[in-house]
């Protein structure tokens, strides 16, 4: 990373002006384009392809990160960008390294996070030759991307770019890939100046605002009502309307529950919040679900994990769907009072109408009474560490106000459960994709998005071994993640649903062989530790949250655990398995 | 059901591939499709035949489409009143003794015969797509060696409010 950004940039100022117009070739221009953007660091991989635009780099520095796997790169930048609510930008080669990108590209799409992401390209002259290193990168990711582009000619490199980032940050976020060939990173810009031009997208137009009368409609729903539930969603989060949801929850007096990734949008110990809904969702949250009259949806996209059977989902409920993208509203669940329109504009304008209530005593009496009878709950071990324990040891260490991210499985949905969040956007998990080897890389970019805040990272023993080639950049650029591997010597999830479903036949789910991870930590240079009591965990996940240090922990739990309540695919909300001992 | 959706789309490369993709990972399936230019420079019109489940696929595949960056336009003019037209090249097998036969029925279809060879006619048939389809019904028995069609393309007619007056000039 480097410090003479801003030198270097006035001194870009002038590029394209008269003076350096005959040296600006594309890849200064690309640069050029970013600084215009105000991106504070790129996350990325050199190759070929993408030469020139690191020799740009080289003579005019953005602080750029280098990862050491393009897939732990484009995680970062998805980390990078859900923590600061900016756009991350990756830069890869052409070929294998655009393609290693994919699978972090579809997540970013799933899971709406702003992106932008460079592949470089081979030569226009030789593109459709099976040239070498040339992939489809286009055609690969134009499912999986909000929007792409190749770039044909030097002179739209800065409005491609401009228009890149518009449609990566506004509306319901994404991914825009954008192929740069490699000669148009070597041509020369014969515009008289590198500028951010009006965006001018006809196609593109999303609605912020919501309609009045609907929102008049949902004010009457709620005096209407006798059980109504709020759900928020990602969609609050992307809105940074946080604050606006609360205020609207303690107006209305309405009880209040999140998706995976709604979680943070208000506080875990909220009296009003209910805890998670969906597949491994509380007792509470889900029979509120399934027994509300009104259930109002802030920026959810009623995913299947949520909703479990959609012909017993919500079945008594007139549906409210705030949500910014008009084609998820009657995707999944038949819509009662659709709005199209941001959830912080929404929630404003119902805060604006005012929407006092008596309370909805006899409902909110019932679901506290659920939440006490059906708590979250796990039995007591003697020997070892239950990996709920750990959670919220790291909870009581962290005070609740540490940026978690996870990668996939058990370990996921115990820190959904047990680690009650303070505040938005310190949640950084994969929901929509499930993507293991997320975690990890994720939490390096939410660290350089927040250096003064704590990241814990905490990850499977499995997916963990997908990206650990990142630990290099822990000692590297001085990034102290925590990294907690709840290390349960198995795939836990997948162990667990073949216990559930496939009657113990573990068929490749145990992973007796492991490496050390403390000596891998020490190869790496950074603190390593292994914990196998509740006594252990306590002492050195203490002193390690509070370092300043990155530092590794493998946290040895139980085995033969499973992540309780369920809702076994399939099935409806109602019909939740292990909802008491 | 089958419903007739046009697009307007802007002409960039990779558009027509970014709309079919669409209709592919989405699981619906095209009976037809065309695209041309449009009288604006720049900006092409595509339309579809395809068959949707149901009102909420159909909302969906609209709502889809509407979505993508390089599509201006969506319609579903299936309930409009319209007029399709289509294309089809046929070629029938006509030994000379059954020759006049198959002209006397390509007359009443306005179809015109636009190759011959010694015992195969080409003949183009233009028109709404059930009349080329009743054409090539008619012409199947006598045997089709090849055979190719356009697809639909449609416009919205210009006076909306007495469409059944409009029919009868169909
Ligand atoms: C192992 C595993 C288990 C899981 N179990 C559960 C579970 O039990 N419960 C659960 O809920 N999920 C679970 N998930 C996650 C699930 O797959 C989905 O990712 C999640 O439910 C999606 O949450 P969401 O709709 O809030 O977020 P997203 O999928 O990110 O959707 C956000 C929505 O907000 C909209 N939006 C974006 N910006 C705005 C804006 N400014 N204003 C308004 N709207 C906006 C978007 O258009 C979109 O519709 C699980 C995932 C895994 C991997
Ligand atoms: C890339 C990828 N491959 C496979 C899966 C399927 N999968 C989901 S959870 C899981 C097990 C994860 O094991 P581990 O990382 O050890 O976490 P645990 O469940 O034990 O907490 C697997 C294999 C996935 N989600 N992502």
């Amino acid at each position: 990373m480097s410090v003479q950004v801003n030198e270097k940039h006035d001194q870009m100022k002038a590029l394209g002006g008269d003076v350096e117009k005959s040296a600006a070739q594309g890849a200064d221009v690309f640069i050029q384009s970013l600084q215009n953007e105000g991106v504070e660091m790129i996350f990325g991989y050199p190759g070929g392809a993408v030469l020139p635009i690191y020799d740009a780099l080289y003579k005019n520095p953005i602080p750029h990160i280098l990862a050491r796997h393009e897939q732990g790169a484009i995680h970062a930048a998805e980390g990078y960008a859900r923590v600061s609510g900016k756009t991350g930008v990756v830069i890869a080669t052409s070929g294998p390294g655009a393609t290693n990108l994919v699978t972090g590209i579809a997540d970013a799409m799933m899971d709406s996070l702003p992106l932008v992401v460079f592949t470089g390209q081979v030569a226009s002259a030789v593109i459709g030759t099976d040239a070498f290193q040339e992939a489809d990168i286009v055609g690969i990711t134009q499912p999986i991307t909000k929007h792409n582009y190749q770039v044909k000619d030097v002179n739209d490199l800065p409005r491609i770019i401009h228009e890149a980032f518009h449609i990566a940050s506004t509306g319901r976020p994404g991914p825009v890939l954008v192929d740069i060939p490699k000669n148009v990173s070597n041509e020369i810009f014969t515009l008289s100046e590198v500028k951010q031009t009006e965006v001018d997208l006809p196609g593109y137009q999303p609605t912020t605002s919501p309609n009045f009368l609907q929102i008049q409609k949902v004010a009457q729903a709620i005096q209407k009502a006798k059980k109504p539930l709020i759900l928020a969603g990602a969609g609050v989060l992307h809105a940074k309307a946080s604050e606006d949801l609360v205020k609207f929850v303690e107006q209305s007096k309405i009880p209040i529950t999140n998706t995976l990734l709604g979680l943070g949008t208000i506080k875990g110990d909220h009296p009003q919040f209910l805890g998670m809904a969906g597949m491994h969702g509380t007792y509470a949250a889900n029979m509120a679900i399934c027994e509300c009259d009104l259930l109002i949806n802030f920026g959810a996209r009623f995913d299947d994990r949520l909703t479990g059977n959609l012909d017993h989902f919500a079945p008594n409920a007139h549906i409210v769907h705030i949500d910014i993208d008009p084609a998820e509203i009657g995707k999944n669940v038949p819509t009662d009072i659709p709005i199209v329109a941001d959830a912080k504009e929404a929630l404003q304008s119902l805060l604006k109408l005012g929407v006092v209530t008596d309370g909805f005593s006899e409902w909110t009496d019932h679901l506290n009474k659920l939440t006490e009878e059906f708590p979250l709950f796990y039995r007591q071990s003697e020997e070892g560490i239950l990996p709920q324990q750990a959670i919220e040891m790291i909870h009581k260490h962290t005070g609740g106000n540490a940026i978690v991210t996870t990668d996939v499985g058990q370990h996921q949905m115990w820190a959904a459960q047990y680690y009650k969040f303070n505040n938005p956007d310190h949640w950084v998990t994969s929901g929509g994709l499930g993507t293991m080897g997320f975690g990890f890389p994720a939490a390096i970019g939410a660290q350089l998005a927040k250096p003064k805040e704590t990241v814990v990272a905490i990850t499977g023993d499995g997916g963990f071994q997908m990206t650990l080639q990142e630990l290099s950049l822990l000692q590297e650029s001085q990034i102290p993640v925590k990294v907690i591997i709840l290390n349960n010597q198995c795939l836990g999830m997948v162990r667990q649903w073949q216990q559930t479903f496939y009657e113990e036949r573990y068929s490749e789910s145990l992973m007796p062989s492991q490496p050390d991870f403390v000596k891998l930590a020490e190869a790496y240079d950074i603190e390593g530790y292994k914990v196998s009591t509740v006594e252990e965990a306590d002492q050195v996940f203490e002193k390690a949250l509070k370092s300043n240090k990155p530092v590794l922990i493998d946290c040895r739990v139980k085995q033969i655990e499973n992540v309780y309540p369920m809702v076994a695919p399939g099935k409806g909300l109602h019909e939740m398995l292990g909802v008491k001992e | 059901m089958k419903r007739v959706i046009t697009t307007t789309v802007i002409n960039q490369s990779g558009v027509l591939n970014r709309v079919t993709g669409l209709l592919m990972k989405r699981q619906f399936n095209i009976e037809s499709i065309t695209v041309g230019h449009t009288e604006q420079p720049g900006i092409s019109k595509m339309t579809f035949v395809v068959h949707v489940e149901d009102q909420r696929k159909l909302e969906q595949l609209l709502k889809q489409l509407q979505k993508q960056i390089d599509v201006l336009k969506v319609n579903d003019i299936t309930d409009k009143a319209i007029v399709t037209r289509e294309l089809a090249l046929i070629k029938v097998l006509s030994p000379p003794a059954v020759r006049s036969e198959i002209t006397s029925i390509i007359e009443p279809f306005r179809a015109t015969v636009i190759d011959m060879s010694k015992n195969v006619i080409t003949v183009q048939v233009t028109g709404d797509p059930e009349k080329v389809e009743a054409f090539i019904d008619l012409v199947r028995p006598y045997g089709i060696k090849e055979l190719t069609r356009t697809g639909a393309t449609a416009f919205v007619r210009e006076n909306q409010k007495t469409p059944s007056q409009q029919l009868s000039i169909l």
